[in-house]
């Protein structure tokens, strides 16, 4: 049997299909933990980022914090953390956020401080202040490298939080884990492909909110 | 009028790139800083709105330090402009332009029309005001800075080598369309530029500032030419600043002669009549066809070139001498404002009138200078 034909026997088998194990369910707790730990990272790495990226300071903290958190195995820092607080949503979204706020923080940073400096020295001359010039005017061109970073976060999200599994928790991780265990690779393929699929899902919606929310004149076409 | 009192910036690093600058700023008119890269320009001119602190000294607006003033506010009376024209490129044409209205709680409506009353007045196609600046040439953009300045109608411009990046051609273009919105609009700008032609062109009055943030002079470009403070002035005004000097000397006063000139149907007694050793051939309207060699015949293909006629009234002496200079007979056609001959005029009598122009301006150029070095002191 190849791959293929795992993939088509998983889909096609009904029982897959219904109840707490079916695909609806596993694909909806998977989305709600990577919801959840994007919105958490982008709270962070948002507000940090163009702070920072604004005023130019703190650079450097950024990417000493940055590469210290890039190095932390999520795995590890899973078990940490459910050694340290018990089972349950919370030890699984540290090692997620940790995983996907370097990149939010960091491109945001970088986003704001590439935008180029004539604007912004036009808009003080105007007599613009601060928040606005952050806002209506680096924002909007850093808009796209922005995103960039969200995405880059989001798909890491989306291909970890299979690890919530491990914790007894659902999502897409599920059927990985219980089908190594079960020796059940058409399971194991199953959940590996719907984890593609969620990617590639997510990687549209990037594209579609893109096309929506940066101006053509960013994009320029 | 803007007042700056003997301002030294002396930057965190201990550069000093402004020392004791007095300058009195005359309202409504154009006045230019000029000098070379690093001496102090755009550090003064940003001293103006408060981009930069000066370290010592004040800066007056009508009267009153700009430091009692609001940032917010005083910047909001005076247009910046700047050298790449810093356009927000996520906005439209019109949004650009119409930034500082909405700043101040125009609405839509008004501050649309607006922008549109502004793309006319600085010569854009009203089919630009939904483009991007993506869109738009180099010198299109810079017209966008400086409709974005003008929009809420501010009684002050400060402009900081808004034209140096775009190509001659263009430039030339721009510095003509500034003069002729500011002779429309009379606004008080400051204009910095390292380019000492186009401070002699735009400037009521030029400032040449030297390395280090000093003032060299402070003069109205005519008098720069005639008479430099110093070396420094006289060889960054560079060679031939003489025949530039002439840009400010009318060819009204020029005595022009209609003796050689005649229609192509004159009779043949007058083509050969003594006189000039050049004739100049007119057609029916009196516009200049071109010279003919006294005595020689054959049909109008064959008349010299005039050259470029000049128009006294609105050309200088200069322009009167460099159509002199490239006519094969060495003689100027003067025209009138539909292009009829007026008169034609010798090099030798060009050269005696500039003569007399340089013994008048000499005579009252001299206190005229007194007064600025006591406000430049
Ligand atoms: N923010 C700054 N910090 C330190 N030195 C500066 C700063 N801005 C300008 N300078 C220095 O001050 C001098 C004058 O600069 P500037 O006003 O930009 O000159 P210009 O506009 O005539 O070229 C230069 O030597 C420049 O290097
Ligand atoms: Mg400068």
């Amino acid at each position: 049997m190849n791959v293929l034909s795992f993939v088509q026997a998983f889909f096609s088998d009904s029982a897959h299909w219904q109840g707490y194990d079916g695909i609806p369910s596993r694909l909806l707790e998977h989305v709600q933990y990577s919801l959840l730990a994007l919105a958490i990272a982008a709270a962070i790495g948002l507000p940090v980022g163009l702070l920072t990226g604004h005023t130019g300071r703190g650079g450097n903290a950024i990417a000493v914090v940055a590469n210290a958190a890039r190095a932390l195995p999520s795995f590890g820092l899973l078990v940490l953390a459910v050694l340290l607080i018990g089972f349950g949503l919370l030890p699984v979204m540290i090692p997620l956020v940790v995983l996907a706020v370097p990149p939010v923080l960091v491109t945001t940073y970088e986003a704001v401080r590439a935008v180029d400096p004539a604007p912004v020295d036009a808009a003080r001359g105007m007599g613009m202040r601060e928040s606005r010039v952050l806002f209506r005017v680096e924002v909007p061109v850093a808009l796209p490298l922005i995103l960039s970073g969200l995405r880059t976060a989001a798909l890491q999200i989306v291909s970890t939080a299979t690890i919530a599994a491990y914790v007894s928790l659902g999502g897409l991780g599920r059927y990985i884990i219980d089908g190594l265990y079960q020796r059940n690779y058409e399971k194991v393929v199953g959940g590996a492909t719907l984890v593609a699929v969620l990617s590639l899902i997510t990687l549209a919606l990037f594209w579609g909110v893109g096309r929506l929310v940066v101006s053509p004149g960013v994009r320029r076409r | 009028m803007i007042r700056i009192d003997s301002v030294t910036k002396r930057y965190p690093d201990g550069t000093v790139a402004v020392d004791r600058l007095s300058l009195e700023i005359p309202d409504r008119s154009i006045t230019v800083l000029v000098g070379p890269s690093g001496c102090g320009k755009t550090t003064t001119l940003r001293m103006i709105n408060r981009m930069v602190e000066p370290t010592e000294g004040r800066i007056l607006l009508d009267g009153e330090d700009v430091q009692r003033r609001p940032v917010t506010a005083l910047r909001r009376g005076m247009g910046y402009v700047i050298q790449n024209a810093g356009l927000f490129q996520h906005r439209t044409i019109a949004d650009n332009i119409a930034t500082v209205p909405r700043m101040l709680g125009w609405g839509k409506q008004r501050a649309r029309e607006r922008a549109a009353e502004l793309m006319e007045r600085v010569g854009l196609d009203a089919s630009l005001a939904k483009r991007y600046p993506y869109q738009l040439s180099g010198g299109q953009q810079q017209r966008v800075g400086v409709a974005r300045a003008l929009a809420a109608d501010p009684p002050v411009l400060l402009m900081d080598e808004p034209f140096s990046a775009v190509d001659p051609v263009v430039r030339k273009g721009l510095q003509d369309e500034l003069l002729r919105i500011q002779d429309e609009l009379g606004k008080t700008i400051v204009f910095v530029t390292h380019d000492i032609d186009e401070a002699i062109k735009l400037g009521t009055m030029v400032a040449v500032l030297r390395e280090g943030g000093r003032l060299a002079q402070y003069a109205p470009p005519a008098e720069l030419l005639s008479d430099p403070a110093d070396a420094f002035v006289e060889d960054f005004l560079g060679a031939d600043r003489g025949i530039r000097r002439l840009s400010f000397f009318a060819s009204d006063a020029l005595e022009l002669t209609t003796d050689p000139v005649v229609p192509a149907d004159a009779p043949a007694e007058r083509l050969t009549a003594a006189g000039a050793p050049y004739l100049l051939v007119t057609d029916a309207d009196g516009r200049p066809l071109g010279w003919r060699e006294r005595g020689s015949t054959g049909g109008t293909e064959r008349l010299l070139p005039y050259g470029r006629p000049f128009r006294p009234g609105t050309d200088s002496l200069r322009a009167a001498l460099d159509c002199a200079v490239l006519s094969p007979t060495g003689w100027a056609v003067a025209v009138d404002a539909d292009g009829r001959v007026t008169g034609v005029v010798s090099q030798q009598t060009i050269g005696e009138a500039i003569r007399s122009a340089h013994t008048a301006a000499g005579a009252h150029s001299a206190p005229a200078r007194g007064e600025d070095e006591k406000v430049a002191g």
